[in-house]
């Protein structure tokens, strides 16, 4: 996409999203994994009755409340753009996101709404039992709001519990349970939340290596670290496991993706894992160029991470665009016939209602049913739209596992050194410590990319590309929100940054 | 702090909310960044450039269904 951006409608409302997007996630991951934090730190202050548990508490959870503040909302934007960028998209769609949009809306006012006051204004106006589980109902309301969300992606990437009904032209749901219990859905609500969970504790961990920096709250700085880092290593361990569960997903359902960030272009048995390289700049579809000026590869272990089984075949992006019949691989331009013949038929259909000529449209809607499963593909215009952008998927993956694998050493040292009583002489580790709020934001906003122009083209997976999904609006009036958006965000984070920034330089209440 | 223990129900919530906005300090600013923020979204961006496409052109379902289809069949013709 980087590559090719022009000045077309469609790329800049691709932009617009992914630029509201990307804002949005820099807010919400905090709020996932700081609400946890929360939670344990108050619980600590509860089982001990330490009031140094309670003034830490009292610290973050000013902190949660400015991150939440100023992210609240900034999800609603996505939606407005929905209807006025995506309309087909989300006509198409509106059946199936409308119940879990719904429930999330429902979450967030019921559970926020009351335990955020209880625990916020609640202090001294509750009990310590009470207060305690207002604070885990937020940490649980956050995250169950973030879960429909994910639905709601997931079904993006995997469709299922549905039915497209060609008289409204939307996809109707048929099974809600199918929907939310996809295992795309599972699996990304589970790796989201969970680099959520790190990146907070990477937050914990930077602030209150900070404060060790300057020699200031040390006992807080200690304690908050402790268990930050337990969390955070948790976390990683959890998040890796997750994300071995989203590559298997991927490979399955969306093996292009996968092989567009291994930037494997031919198929292998025994398929070896790039864990590092540099894409050849030069390489085009379907020539005969290297793919790697430089790759460091383990052998076999894609086979297994893809399939769960050593020495299987793992399909490239050649396989897969252009046909691979011992394998038993249709190529695109193939499904792209299938595709326009599911189009014309639609058509036919829609011609024979208008008509009055019920027989011709049962035989059409008929003959449909027999190739929509390649419908989005007869709106391609050439086999190779159907090949994401490669080198932006590859190296986005790869700096989110190089990333992801750093954080759990990270959370180690810092236990390691805590427990000698010497983390304070650490400068070394307390200074990455601070720089590793940015690594961790770097790592979520790289897993987010691979996710979503990993599936282009598809706003569907294989229904409905990016191109059709689109309303029919000038490039000009996507421009101009485009810059409205991105002026209103940055002044949305310079605010948050300066107010935080403020309240950690007063540090928690002595 | 006057006891609210023997108002029912409904008043002693509206009054933890109340007491709980009345000492907010941090949370005062935090309020007015939600509201400016909600109204720029609502009222500006939501009303002037982000109107719903299918809403404002079309005045029912059924002319909507029948728009995304033309579109959906485009390519046929």
């Amino acid at each position: 996409m980087l590559e090719n951006l022009d000045l077309s409608m469609v790329n800049w409302a691709r932009a617009q999203f992914a630029l509201t997007a990307m804002y949005h996630w820099l807010f919400v991951p905090l709020t996932l994994g700081l609400s946890f934090l929360l939670a344990f730190f108050e619980t600590l202050y509860v089982k001990t009755g330490n009031e140094e548990w309670k003034k830490i508490t009292k610290f973050w959870m000013k902190l949660f409340a400015i991150n939440f503040a100023i992210g609240v909302a900034t999800g609603i934007i996505l939606e407005f753009e929905f209807g006025t960028n995506w309309s087909n998209y989300s006509w198409m769609v509106g059946d199936i996101f409308g119940a879990p949009l719904a429930i999330e809306g429902i979450f967030a006012f019921f559970i926020e709404a009351t335990f955020f006051a209880v625990m916020f204004f609640g202090w001294d106006r509750v009990s310590k039992g009470h207060h305690l589980f207002a604070t885990w109902m937020v940490a649980v309301g956050a995250n169950l709001s973030a879960l429909w969300i994910l639905v709601a992606n997931g079904w993006m990437q995997f469709p299922v519990g549905m039915a497209f009904n060609p008289d409204k032209a939307r996809f109707e749901m048929q099974n809600f349970w199918e929907v939310l219990f996809s295992p795309v859905a599972i699996s990304k609500f589970t790796h989201a939340t969970s680099s959520g969970f790190v990146l907070a504790s990477l937050f914990v961990v930077g602030i209150s290596s900070w404060f060790l920096l300057k020699g200031r709250h040390a006992e807080m700085a200690r304690k908050s670290i402790v268990v930050a880092s337990v969390f955070g290593l948790l976390s990683s361990l959890y998040l890796g496991f997750t994300g071995d569960e989203a590559a298997y997903s991927n490979a399955q359902r969306q093996p292009m993706k996968l092989a567009a960030f291994e930037g494997l272009y031919d198929g292998a048995t025994n398929a070896g894992l790039v864990t590092a390289g540099i894409v050849n700049p030069a390489k085009q579809l379907g020539d005969d160029r290297e793919p790697f000026l430089f790759e460091i590869k383990i052998p076999g272990l894609l086979s297994l991470l893809a399939n769960r089984s050593f020495g299987s075949f793992v399909p490239g992006i050649n396989d897969l665009l252009y046909g691979n019949r011992s394998h038993g691989i249709m190529g695109i331009d193939e499904k792209m016939e299938k595709g326009q013949a599911a189009v014309a038929l639609l058509a036919s259909y829609k011609e024979a209602r208008k008509a009055g000529n019920e027989v011709l449209a049962a035989a059409a809607l008929d003959n449909f049913r027999n190739h929509q499963e390649y419908l989005g593909f007869g709106y391609l215009k050439s086999p190779e739209e159907a090949v994401p952008p490669v080198a932006l998927n590859f190296y986005s993956f790869h700096i989110m596992v190089v990333l992801g694998t750093l954080f759990p050493i990270l959370f180690l040292l810092f236990l390691f050194f805590t427990g000698k009583g010497t983390i304070a002489q650490q400068k070394w580790l307390l200074g990455f410590g601070v720089f590793s709020i940015f690594l961790g934001h770097v790592a979520g906003q790289a897993g987010w990319i691979v996710a979503e122009v990993g599936r282009q083209p598809w706003a569907i997976q294989n229904m409905l590309p990016v191109s059709v999904a689109r309303t029919n609006l000038t490039a000009a009036t996507v421009q101009t929100t485009f810059f409205l958006f991105l002026l209103l965000f940055t002044i949305l984070l310079v605010a948050e940054i300066s107010i935080m920034l403020k309240q950690i330089k007063i540090g928690p209440a002595e | 702090m006057h006891s609210t223990t023997s108002f029912p129900l409904a008043g002693r919530i509206v009054s933890f909310y109340l007491d709980g906005f009345r000492s907010m300090q941090l949370g005062r600013t935090l309020w007015k960044i939600i509201l400016i923020k909600l109204f720029i979204l609502f009222a500006v961006l939501k009303l002037f450039f982000f109107p719903d496409f299918l809403e404002s052109n079309f005045a029912s379902d059924t002319e909507r269904a029948a728009h995304v289809l033309e579109n959906l069949t485009l390519p046929a013709k």
